[in-house]
C-alpha cells in the first residue's frame, strides 16, 4: 500500500531524518567565480537521449499527439491545419526554456553573492542529494518542492549545481517573463514559462502537456515544479493543484517510461524575504507586477538579515509502487496513446491522492524554528505577555510539537533564554520587549496616522506574525481538530466527535492538507496522538479529556480559533448578502 | 534427402523408431522416453556439457552443432550468471517408488481391455506424460521430486474410430480423460490436477501418425493429428509437398497439439499459422463427433466452429483428424541477417517490412544479449583463415561502422520461393533495413540464429547443471508499442529478481520472432543463477507473474502461440471480458457436461 510505503512509522516521533550540512559555509572561504566556472559534469538518466533544447522543440512540433490535436482544432475552428501549426510553435516558442550553463555559472556567482550577504546559513540534508543523484540515473525525476518565496527555484537550482546534479527544468508562471532580461536569464537557466491559466485552451494544454512529456520521455533533465502551483502567501501549505502532475504521470500509465520518481522537497526560511509584502497582498494591496526595475528596488531588502534556509531532500517516491493495484494500465491499452483522453475517475483520484501525500510530505520536513513556536503563542496573547511566561510557554510547546513529530531545530546546548532573546531579535519588526513584557510591534509609530491606517497596520502584524504560526499547522492540525470536535460535539461518544471531527475536515478541505477521503485515518491518528499526550482518554466508546489535557486542548483549540470565526464570519456575510456575492467570491487566502 | 538440413539426420532414426513401435502393438510398449530424455529437453542422446577441460561440447549426432566444441560458453557462462562450471549438480534419476499409486477404474479396463486398444500403467510410461516443459515441471523431476498427481494410465488409440471408442468409455464409467501430443507444451497443460479423483487416462496420440491422403488438385491432405511436426514434413517431402508449418517444437509437437494451442510456425509470413493452414477439423468429444460437411475455403455459416477447437487445450475433446493446406516445396531458399546498430533500428526496420508488406518467410530480430549469445554458441572455428574473416568482419562493424558491440542486434532472414523472386526480394528487404542503418551480415549468420532455435531448449538443462534455471515466454502487441514494452518488461524482470533476493542479476533478452500488419509477437529469455534461494522455482514464478503482469500493462497479450494451459488462467478475464470467458465456459458445459476432458485448462 502506497501510504504505507510513506507513512511506515506511527510513532510520528521516531520519524527518521537526515542531518544537514551549510554549504554557504564553503563559499565564504573559496572564490565565488572559481565556484562559478568550476567543471560542471553530473550524472545523467542512464535512458538518456541526448539531444539540444532547440531539438526539443522540433520532436514536439513533430509529436503524433501534437499533430493530432492541430488537426482536430483546424476541423472544429476552420482555419488550415498549417495556421494552426504555426500558432502551437509560438506558445512553444513562447513556453521554451533555452538552459544554458553560461547564465547558470552567471547566476551561480551572482546569488553566491547575494546569499552571503541575505542568509547566515543555507543547510542542505547530503543524504538526501546522494539519494536523488542515484534516482536521477534510474528514471526520470520530477522534483516538487514547496512554494513559499520567488528564491524557491533559483535556490534549487543554485544547489543543484553545487552538488553536481542534472539542472532541472523548471514550470514557471508567465508572469516572470514580463521581466524584461530577468524573464530571458530565468529561461537560460532552465524556467519555461506557462500561462496562469488555459483552461480551454486545447492546443494550448497540448503543446504544453507534449513539451513536459517529451522531456521527461527522454530524460532531458529532472521536471520541476510547484504542486501548490503559487507562493503561499500565509506559509501554510496550498492545496495541490493536479494538473500537472497528471501530466508526469502519463508516460508511465502508457508505458512510456519504467518508472517516474517523484521528490518532495521541504525548503523552511527563517523569515521570508516578501515577509511584509505578503500580509499587505492578503489584506487586498495589489501585487506588485513583477519587474526588473522593481527588482532593482527590492535592493534594500539585501541589507536586512533573513537568517538560514533549510532545504530537505525527501526520499524520491515511485510512481510505479504508488500505482500499483490503484491505476490499472491496461485501460490505457485500446486508444492509441497519443490521442489525449480525460483521465479516468480512478486514475484521477490515484493522482489527487498522490498530490496530498507528496505535500504531506513537504510539510512533514520543514523545519521549525523556535520561533514559529512563539508566535503561535503570542497571537493567542495578542495583548502581550511576560518574557518570562513566553519562555516557559515556548518550552511547553516545543514538548507537544516534538511528541507530534514536529521537525524542530531548536539550538542544542544553549540556555532557553537565550534561544528565546535570539528569535525576539531578528524579528524585531513584529515584537518589541518592553519593561519584561513582550508584545507585537503594532505599525510604525512615526507621524501621526489615522485610526484606519492603525487598524491597518496593526492588520499586518498579526497577518506577518500568524505566517510563522502557520508553519507549525501541520503537525496540529489533526490534533486540533479534534479538540474542537470533542469541545463542540454534543457528547463525548465517539461516533458523535468522529462526525464533528469529519465535518470540520470537510469544512477545512481547502484550508489545510486533509487528503479527500482519508478522514478516518486522520481520526485515527489525531486520537493517537493526543491520547500518547495524555491529554484524552478512550474509555469504551466514549473520548474523555484528562485534567493535565485542558492546558493542551485550549491551546489546540486557539490554534483554530481564528479560521473558524473567519468562516463563521464569512458566512454571516454571505447569508447576509448573497446578492452581493452572486458571481466572485474572492475567498482565496485566510485570516 | 530433406531440404531440412538442421535435423536431416534425425529424421531417419526417430521415423524408424515409430515404425518398430506399431509392429508390436501390445501392451505398454511405446516407451518415447527410450531415446528421449525423461527429466529434460529432447533426445537422450543430445546435450550441452562443460568437458574436463571445462570446454562447452554439445553431444549426439543428430544437430549441426553436434559433437562440437563451444570455446566461448564457458566464458559467456561464467560471466552472465556468476555461474562456475565447477559447481555441478547431477540430477537424479527416477524413483518409480515415490510415485502415487495406480486409480483405476476396474469396469473401464475391462470395457478398454475388451475393445483391444493398447493400455499400460508402467510407472515410467505415466510420469512421462504427466508434464510438459515448464520450469516447475522439469525442475521437480530433475530434484526427484515428481508429481502430486500423474496420469494413472496411458492408452494408445490407433485411429479416429479408437478415439471414438476410448471417448465413449471414459463417459460411460466417468473416467477423466487427458489428450497427450507431443508432450511439449510450456503452460502446464499437461498437468493432472492434483483434485482430479478419478481415474485419469491419457490420450497419447502418438500411433495416429498417417497421412490419410494428398489432394494434389485442392492442395490439401488430410493427415491423423497425431504425427509428429518432422515426420509429416518428412513424408510431405518425399511426394514434393510441404506444410511449411515449423514451429519453433516442430521436432516433437504433434499437429493435433498445433489445433489445440492455436500454434504458430517460423515461416508463417508465407504459409501462415495453424488456423490459416487448416481447412477441416475432425474431434471427438463426450457429445460425439464433430466435423464440418465439406471443405469449402472459407464459410460463412455462423461463427467459426473450427475456432472452438483451436486453442480449446484439450477441454473440449479430441482431434483426431486434421485436412490441411499443402504447398509444393520451394525451389530455392536463402537465408540472411542484418545488423543494425540498435535495437530501436532493428524495430523500425522491421515495422517498414510489414508495413510494405514484403517480409521474408522468416524474419526475427534478437537483441544484443541474444547477439552475444549467439556468439557464445560459435563452435571452434577450423581453420585459421576463417577466424581471420571474422576478425574482419566484427573490425568493420564495430570500427569502421561505429556500432557498438554492446548495442548492436542483428536480424535473421529467410527467403523461400523461385529463384529469381528470391533474390528480388532480398534485395527489396535489404534495400529497406539499409535505410535504418542495417548492414548485411552474411548467410552464415543467419542459418546460425536458426540452427539456435532447436538447440536452445536443450541448453536450459545445461543451465540447470550449474544452478542457472532458466525459462522463455511470449506476447504480441502492436507496433507502437513494441519498444516499450521490451524495455519495461525486461527492467521488471531485473528488479523484481532483486527485489527477491537473486544474488547476480538475471539475463534478459528479446526478441522480435514475427511481424503482423498491426503489431508483432515477442519472445523473452530470462534466467537466473540460483544459488542462494531457499526456492528457486517459487522465486522465478513470482518474477514470470510479474513480467506476465507488466506485459498485459505494456499493451502485450496474454498468449501470442504458446497458450494459456493452468499458467495463466487467472488472467483469462482480465483478457477475454467476463461475458468472453462465460461464451466459453457455456461451450465447455455443452460439449462436456461431466469433463470427462478434465484437465482445467483455460478456463
Amino acid at each position: 500500500m502506497a501510504s504505507t510505503t510513506l507513512y511506515s512509522q506511527r510513532d510520528p516521533m521516531l520519524k527518521k531524518r537526515d542531518d544537514f550540512e551549510d554549504i554557504l559555509e564553503e563559499r565564504r572561504n573559496s572564490s565565488d567565480l572559481k565556484y562559478a566556472v568550476r567543471c560542471y559534469a553530473p550524472v545523467l538518466y542512464k535512458g538518456l537521449t541526448p539531444c539540444k533544447a532547440n531539438m526539443l522543440k522540433s520532436m514536439v512540433l513533430q509529436s503524433d499527439h501534437l499533430r493530432y490535436v492541430i488537426n482536430q482544432v483546424s476541423q472544429e475552428s476552420g482555419e488550415a491545419p498549417d495556421i494552426i501549426h504555426e500558432e502551437a510553435s509560438v506558445i512553444l516558442e513562447e513556453m521554451a526554456h533555452r538552459l544554458k550553463i553560461s547564465t547558470v555559472r552567471f547566476f551561480a556567482f551572482t546569488l553566491t553573492k547575494a546569499f552571503k550577504t541575505l542568509f547566515q546559513h543555507i543547510c542542505v540534508n547530503e543524504e538526501g542529494i546522494h539519494r536523488l543523484q542515484q534516482a536521477i540515473q534510474e528514471h526520470p525525476v520530477v522534483l516538487l518542492p514547496s512554494h513559499r518565496s520567488y528564491m524557491d527555484f533559483l535556490l534549487m537550482s543554485y544547489i543543484l549545481y553545487t552538488y553536481d546534479l542534472a539542472l532541472p527544468v523548471i514550470a514557471a508562471g508567465m508572469d516572470f517573463m514580463g521581466m524584461k532580461f530577468i524573464g530571458e536569464m530565468l529561461r537560460m537557466s532552465g524556467a519555461f514559462f506557462i500561462r496562469r491559466s488555459f483552461g480551454g485552451d486545447k492546443l494550448y494544454w497540448a503543446v504544453f502537456s507534449e513539451y513536459v512529456k517529451t522531456m521527461l520521455r527522454n530524460g532531458f533533465a529532472p521536471i520541476e515544479f510547484f504542486l501548490e502551483g503559487t507562493r503561499s502567501r500565509t506559509c501554510k501549505s496550498l492545496t495541490p493543484k493536479i494538473g500537472l502532475l497528471n501530466i508526469v504521470m502519463e508516460p508511465f500509465f502508457k508505458g512510456e517510461v519504467f518508472d517516474v520518481h517523484l521528490v518532495p522537497i521541504s525548503i523552511s526560511y527563517e523569515r521570508i524575504l516578501e515577509e511584509s509584502l505578503y500580509a499587505r497582498e492578503l489584506l487586498g494591496v495589489p501585487k506588485p507586477k513583477e519587474s526588473t526595475s522593481g527588482l532593482l528596488k527590492a535592493r534594500r531588502i539585501l541589507s536586512e538579515n533573513y537568517g538560514s534556509i533549510h532545504v530537505y531532500f525527501g526520499q524520491p517516491v515511485s510512481i510505479r509502487s504508488l500505482a500499483q493495484d490503484k491505476v490499472n494500465r491496461c485501460k490505457y491499452n485500446l486508444v492509441p496513446r497519443h490521442i489525449p483522453r480525460k483521465p479516468t475517475k480512478e486514475t484521477q483520484s490515484f493522482v489527487t491522492d498522490t498530490a496530498y501525500r507528496i505535500v504531506r510530505l513537504q510539510e512533514d520536513s520543514m523545519v521549525l524554528k523556535p520561533w514559529v513556536l512563539m508566535a503561535s503563542i503570542l497571537l493567542q496573547n495578542l495583548e502581550g505577555l511576560e518574557l518570562s511566561l513566553l519562555t516557559e510557554q515556548t518550552l511547553w510547546l516545543r514538548g507537544l510539537a516534538q511528541s507530534c513529530g514536529a521537525f524542530l531545530d531548536w539550538p542544542d546546548h544553549t540556555p532557553s533564554a537565550k534561544v528565546v532573546s535570539s528569535s525576539l531579535a531578528l524579528h524585531r519588526g513584529l515584537v518589541c520587549v518592553s519593561g519584561g513584557r513582550v508584545s507585537l510591534v503594532l505599525g510604525e509609530p512615526q507621524g501621526l496616522v489615522t485610526p484606519e491606517e492603525a487598524l491597518f497596520n496593526r492588520a499586518v502584524s498579526v497577518l506577518s506574525c500568524a505566517s510563522y504560526r502557520n508553519q507549525i499547522l501541520h503537525v496540529f492540525i489533526r490534533p486540533a481538530i479534534l479538540a474542537v470536535a470533542i469541545h463542540n460535539a454534543a457528547s463525548s461518544k465517539k461516533d458523535e466527535v468522529f462526525n464533528c471531527f469529519s465535518f470540520l475536515c470537510k469544512m477545512f478541505s481547502d484550508e489545510f492538507i486533509l487528503c479527500p477521503g482519508d478522514t478516518v485515518q486522520d481520526f485515527e491518528e489525531a486520537c493517537y496522538l493526543l491520547v500518547k499526550s495524555g491529554s484524552v482518554q478512550t474509555l469504551q466508546q466514549n473520548i474523555v479529556v484528562t485534567d493535565r489535557g485542558q492546558s493542551t486542548l485550549s491551546f489546540l483549540n486557539g490554534l483554530l480559533e481564528s479560521f473558524l470565526q473567519g468562516y463563521q464570519l464569512f458566512s454571516t456575510l454571505v447569508l447576509g448578502n448573497l446578492n452581493m456575492f452572486s458571481d466572485k467570491c474572492p475567498v482565496e487566502g485566510t485570516i | 534427402r530433406s531440404t531440412y538440413d538442421c535435423y536431416g539426420i534425425i529424421t531417419a532414426a526417430f521415423s524408424a523408431f515409430h515404425s518398430q513401435m506399431k509392429q508390436s502393438a501390445t501392451v505398454h510398449c511405446f516407451p518415447r522416453q527410450e531415446i528421449m530424455k525423461w527429466n529434460g529437453w529432447g533426445y537422450s542422446d543430445s546435450k550441452f556439457l562443460f568437458n574436463k577441460k571445462g570446454q562447452a561440447e554439445f553431444t549426439g549426432k543428430r544437430y549441426r552443432l553436434s559433437g562440437m566444441i563451444l570455446p566461448s560458453l564457458q566464458d559467456w557462462f561464467e560471466n552472465t550468471f556468476g555461474a562456475s562450471v565447477k559447481q555441478h549438480k547431477s540430477p537424479p534419476s527416477l524413483n518409480a517408488g515415490a510415485l502415487p499409486p495406480a486409480n483405476l477404474n476396474e469396469a473401464f479396463l475391462q470395457d478398454l481391455t475388451a475393445t483391444g486398444i493398447p493400455f499400460s500403467h508402467e510407472a515410467d510410461d505415466r510420469v512421462f506424460r504427466a508434464h510438459g516443459h515448464c520450469l516447475h515441471e522439469i525442475f521437480a523431476l530433475r530434484e526427484g521430486r515428481g508429481f502430486q498427481r500423474v496420469p494413472d494410465m496411458v492408452t494408445w488409440p490407433n485411429c479416429h474410430n479408437d478415439v471414438v471408442k476410448i471417448v465413449e468409455l471414459a463417459c460411460k464409467h466417468n473416467v477423466c480423460v487427458i489428450p497427450y501430443g507431443g508432450g511439449t507444451s510450456v503452460t502446464g497443460a499437461l498437468e493432472c490436477p492434483p483434485e482430479e479423483m478419478r481415474c485419469i487416462v491419457s490420450l497419447d496420440t502418438s500411433q495416429m501418425n498417417r497421412i490419410l491422403w494428398i489432394d494434389e488438385k485442392n492442395l490439401v491432405a488430410r493427415i491423423e493429428a497425431g504425427i509428429i511436426g518432422q515426420d509429416l514434413e518428412r513424408l510431405l517431402n518425399e511426394g514434393g509437398y510441404c506444410t511449411g508449418h515449423e514451429p519453433d517444437s516442430m521436432e516433437f509437437s504433434s499437429l493435433g497439439g498445433w489445433v489445440a494451442t492455436r500454434a504458430s510456425g517460423m515461416k508463417k509470413n508465407v504459409y501462415g499459422n495453424i488456423e490459416d493452414l487448416v481447412v477441416h477439423i475432425k474431434v471427438v468429444t463426450p457429445r460425439g463427433v464433430m466435423e464440418k460437411s465439406c471443405q469449402g475455403p472459407r464459410m460463412s455459416t455462423g461463427p467459426d466452429v473450427h475456432h472452438f477447437i483451436l486453442g480449446s487445450e484439450g477441454t473440449l475433446g479430441v482431434v483426431t483428424e486434421v485436412t490441411m493446406k499443402i504447398r509444393p516445396i520451394p525451389e530455392y531458399r536463402k537465408y540472411g541477417s542484418v545488423v543494425f546498430p540498435n535495437f530501436e533500428a532493428g524495430v523500425a526496420c522491421l515495422r517498414e517490412v510489414a508495413k510494405q508488406r514484403c517480409a521474408p518467410a522468416s524474419i526475427r530480430l534478437m537483441d544484443n544479449e541474444q547477439f552475444q549469445f549467439g556468439h557464445a554458441l560459435k563452435p571452434q572455428v577450423s581453420s585459421i583463415f576463417t577466424s581471420f574473416v571474422e576478425g574482419l568482419k566484427k573490425f568493420y562493424i564495430t570500427k569502421f561502422k561505429g556500432f557498438d558491440p554492446h548495442q548492436l542486434c542483428v536480424a535473421t532472414l529467410l527467403f523461400e520461393g523461385d529463384r529469381e523472386r528470391v533474390l528480388q526480394h532480398e534485395k527489396q528487404v535489404y534495400d529497406i533495413a539499409a535505410k535504418f542503418g542495417g548492414l548485411a551480415a552474411g548467410e552464415d549468420n543467419g542459418q546460425r540464429g536458426y540452427i539456435l532455435t532447436f538447440v536452445i531448449a536443450y541448453l536450459r538443462d545445461l543451465g540447470l547443471d550449474y544452478y542457472v534455471v532458466a525459462e522463455s515466454f511470449e506476447t504480441s502487441v502492436p507496433w507502437d508499442r513494441v519498444l516499450d514494452l521490451c524495455r519495461n518488461v525486461k527492467e521488471r524482470i531485473i528488479r523484481e529478481c532483486k527485489e527477491r533476493g537473486v544474488q547476480f542479476q538475471p539475463l534478459t533478452s528479446c526478441r522480435v520472432t514475427q511481424t503482423y500488419d498491426a503489431g508483432a509477437c515477442v519472445y523473452f529469455y530470462f534466467a537466473f543463477n540460483y544459488r542462494g534461494l531457499a526456492d528457486p522455482v517459487h522465486t522465478y514464478e513470482q518474477v514470470e507473474h510479474a513480467a506476465r503482469d507488466e506485459i498485459l500493462a505494456n499493451g502485450g497479450s496474454l498468449s501470442h502461440h504458446h497458450g494459456v494451459g493452468k499458467l495463466r488462467k487467472e488472467w483469462m478475464k482480465e483478457s477475454i471480458s467476463d461475458v468472453g470467458l462465460g461464451m466459453l465456459r457455456s461451450v465447455k458445459e455443452y460439449v462436456d457436461p461431466d469433463n470427462i476432458f478434465g484437465n482445467r485448462n483455460l478456463l
